[in-house]
């Protein structure tokens, strides 16, 4: 026994009202009720996921806090890590309206680069389309995505009307989507095969949409690592794409993979050489060949323009 | 009231000055004048509001392309394996530089975009710039834009016209007036030469393009005289301009001995300063200029009169103009460009009743020949007696024996590595006579073939050492049509080294012009730019 026993200090604790403790007493209507046994409990609407509510953060102080974060200290880390060469802007001269860019994905940089990359006046009125179980899966998560992104959460794990609705009627109040038809970063290096959700909001909606290649942001921060690494990186913009009359979702999305797969040879290449491929559908592909591991590896780095790794003098003195 | 006028354009005005009309705005180099013109005998020529552009340009390319006059759709001429040339129009055209995407990048990449289709590899493009300083890399890269330039740069397939390399001209041939026609070998010498233009003017296009701007001095000196300035009235009106009659009899042995040729030309509005921002009031009527404008104006005026003369240069060449494209067609030369013509002349033209003693006008900071450069006296005198001058149809706006007063500073001041002819141009040959048959006569051998200005030009970016006298040519006409020519705010000695009169204001200059063509003369003032082009009756 200690002092505070000897004192009775204990004793006297012991007999002091506890707030934890009546917290913890309170009975209904102080606490909610218990479900009844053998009865089904409501669906409580939820506040995460695709059913986040992103609307606040289209709103003008939003707007202006993001633009802010965009053209302040965003630009300044993608120009520090990427030293980004834009191209293509001119592709988008005669456009006005809602846009849908899709473009590849390679990293968590990708989104910045292109906030910072995208022309006006399409740069300060675009929503991202980011993963609903990624970015939105607790609020902290999806409110920071929604005000500096301006994201708005994408079902990518199952098939809902929610993301798609959603991302409709931003598009027909004239807001501009980006989006990654990929519907994720790229594990190797390499891209995925494209899934039809641009395609099949720019047939709903009748708005173009503008390929986009990304280029480099995978050696600066791809998938698996944590720290990023400064190189340089390319965005080239496409030349607009349309539906045609009576075309499909998932053919539409083809010809945006193709175009950003000629994209993509432009980038590595020149354009003509890239167009007189695209035309002999030579361009290659966005998701590298069908082999093992260091097969494609080995193939991604002949398409590097410059190395992955910085070169380093020898010997290091 | 801003769409309507985009939807209907008003179209070009002569305005009677009374004592109601308020001050007028006169260019003056890199800055402006506001003058009173004398009521009840004076005029104001007022240009067109620009035509709306095509609503998708694209597309209309595209169609020229597919459904060109008088020749087979472009991808049908188009083969693997051949020799594919496009030579386009240089730095000079439009004026100022158009915003991005230039027009000529659009044709370009559009043209290239079916030759990768049919597999062609061997492409060259050449800036059809005959004796014109050369383009420099950002130039090119603005022009075509960034794709094609780093897809041909690079590789040397995208270059300068060089008129004096000694490999690099073949003689195609001389016509049945005896005009030798050479042009780059390299054009020459393809299965298919592509020309891409870009009609600002009714002077440009047609012949003129692959005759002037793929040829040499000793090509160009038959229809860059002084005779053949004097014998068109005027250049700008294709049907009486003996320039052109000889560039079309040039075309003729091309024709017949050159490569054959896929012409494309296009047309833009006059929208050189814009609907709205900063410049838009340069192209309103000043009766109609806003509070907003006057503000604007006035902001500008004192701003750039606080400002040294490069400075205001600065900002002036920094300026592209927002032009529209209204036209584009492509096919054989001839009917092509009268379709062009008929285009640009639906902008331009303003009819006008008769003529006048004394005409008026505001000369601006640019002219072809000083784009990114500076606008040296010998430019001034070619911009107002060579071009503005010319700028009708029928007979001159200004009566034989008649006055012109130009507005320009008129500085001294020369580009040294763009304009080393012109220095001693100005010194030398200026000191001595202005009148260009002599100066031609004695003086034009010498320059055409100095080896140092051949140099300049071959491998700085100097126009040829012949330039400065084609650009006094190009006044001959005028100078031979009027009885005085004032410059009003300019450099005194600069102003009296070309033969003119100086004067500080406009009144002086009218008073001046009184001992000429008597008292109470009759005025017309050029309200230019944007582009007009009086239609005389």
């Amino acid at each position: 026994m200690g002092i505070a026993h000897d004192l009775g200090l204990v004793r006297m604790r012991r007999r002091l009202p506890s707030p934890a403790r009546a917290f913890r007493a309170r009975s209904f209507p102080l606490r909610a009720p218990n479900v009844p046994g053998g009865v089904a409990p409501a669906a409580v609407p939820g506040r995460t996921g695709a059913d986040f509510d992103t609307a606040w953060a289209r709103r003008w102080p939003a707007r202006m806090g993001r633009a802010a974060v965009v053209e302040g200290p965003m630009r300044a880390m993608v120009q520090v890590l990427a030293s980004p060469r834009r191209r293509g802007t001119d592709r988008l001269a005669d456009l006005d309206g809602a846009l849908i860019f899709a473009a590849n994905h390679h990293s968590h940089l990708d989104t910045p680069l292109l906030l910072t990359s995208i022309p006006e006046p399409w740069r300060h009125k675009v929503v991202v389309g980011a993963a609903a179980d990624y970015f939105f899966g607790t609020r902290l998560a999806g409110a920071t995505a929604a005000l500096v992104m301006g994201a708005v959460p994408i079902e990518r794990a199952r098939v809902g009307r929610r993301s798609a609705d959603l991302a409709a009627e931003l598009i027909d109040d004239g807001w501009s989507l980006l989006i990654y038809p990929e519907g994720g970063r790229s594990p190797d290096g390499w891209g995925q095969p494209f899934r039809g959700g641009a395609a099949y909001l720019a047939v709903r909606c009748d708005v173009p949409v503008v390929p986009v290649h990304v280029g480099g942001t995978g050696s600066i921060l791809r998938k698996g690592r944590t720290m990023p690494r400064p190189a340089a990186a390319t965005v080239t913009f496409g030349p607009p794409l349309r539906p045609e009359a009576g075309e499909r979702a998932p053919r539409f999305a083809a010809r945006i993979e193709a175009a950003v797969t000629a994209l993509a040879d432009e980038a590595a290449t020149d354009w003509y050489s890239a167009r007189k491929r695209a035309h002999a559908n030579a361009s290659g592909t966005l998701t590298g060949p069908d082999a093992g591991i260091w097969r494609r590896q080995w193939a991604l780095d002949g398409r590097r323009r410059t190395p992955a790794t910085r070169s380093r003098r020898w010997p290091n003195l | 009231m801003a769409a309507e006028r985009r939807n209907a354009p008003r179209p070009g005005l002569v305005l009677d000055v009374d004592r109601s009309t308020p001050p007028i705005l006169f260019h003056h180099g890199e800055g402006f004048r506001l003058e009173r013109l004398p009521p009840g005998r004076s005029r104001i020529i007022y240009p067109a509001e620009p035509l709306a552009g095509l609503p998708d340009p694209e597309a209309a390319i595209r169609h020229a392309l597919l459904n060109p006059l008088d020749s087979d759709p472009l991808p049908s001429r188009l083969r693997p394996g051949m020799k594919l040339t496009i030579a386009f129009d240089d730095i000079s055209l439009p004026l100022p530089p158009m915003r991005r995407p230039d027009i000529r990048q659009r044709i370009i990449e559009q043209v290239l975009d079916m030759a990768a289709a049919a597999g062609v590899d061997d492409v060259h493009l050449i800036a059809a710039l005959a004796l014109h300083r050369r383009m420099t890399d950002d130039e090119l890269r603005h022009a075509l834009g960034e794709r094609v330039f780093d897809a041909f740069a690079p590789q040397g397939a995208l270059y300068n016209h060089d008129a004096e390399d000694p490999d690099g001209m073949v003689e195609l041939g001389r016509t049945n007036h005896d005009e030798l026609v050479t042009m780059n070998r390299r054009a020459a010498e393809s299965d298919l030469l592509v020309y891409v233009n870009i009609n600002l003017v009714s002077m440009d296009g047609g012949w003129k393009s692959t005759a002037t701007g793929l040829a040499d001095y000793w090509a160009l000196r038959h229809h860059h005289n002084v005779g053949t300035m004097q014998r068109s009235r005027s250049f700008m009106d294709r049907h009486r301009s003996e320039l052109h009659h000889s560039n079309w009899r040039q075309g003729e042995v091309i024709k017949a001995n050159g490569p054959p040729i896929f012409q494309i030309e296009t047309t833009v509005n006059n929208n050189t300063f814009g609907l709205d921002g900063p410049l838009a009031v340069l192209q309103k009527r000043e009766w109609e200029w806003s509070a907003r404008d006057r503000a604007s104006f006035m902001a500008m005026h004192a701003g750039l009169r606080a400002m040294p003369a490069s400075a205001c240069r600065g900002v002036f060449n920094r300026w592209l103009a927002p032009y529209e494209m209204t036209s584009v067609q492509a096919g054989a030369v001839e009917p092509v460009h009268e379709s062009t013509t008929a285009n640009v002349l639906a902008q331009h033209l303003v009819p006008v009743q008769g003529q006048t003693d004394v005409l008026t006008m505001g000369l601006p900071y640019i002219c072809p020949y000083n784009v990114n450069s500076v606008m040296n006296p010998i430019l001034v005198m070619c911009l107002g007696l060579g071009y503005f001058f010319n700028l009708y149809r029928g007979r001159p706006l200004v009566r034989e024996g008649g006055v012109v007063i130009m507005s320009h500073p008129t500085r001294r001041e020369f580009h040294p590595v763009h304009h080393p002819s012109y220095i001693d141009f100005f010194e030398q040959v200026l000191a001595e006579t202005t009148d260009p048959a002599e100066v031609e006569a004695k003086y034009e051998a010498q320059f055409a073939t100095d080896e140092w200005y051949v140099h300049l030009y071959r491998t700085s970016y100097a126009y040829h050492g012949v330039h400065p006298f084609y650009m006094w040519y190009w006044g001959a006409h005028a100078l031979q049509w009027l009885g005085r020519v004032i410059i009003v705010g300019g450099d005194e000695r600069a102003v009296r080294r070309m033969g003119f009169q100086p004067a500080s204001t406009l009144s002086d200059a009218l008073e001046m012009a009184s001992d000429v063509v008597g008292p109470a003369p009759t005025i017309t003032h050029l309200h230019n730019p944007p582009i007009l082009m009086a239609d005389v009756e």
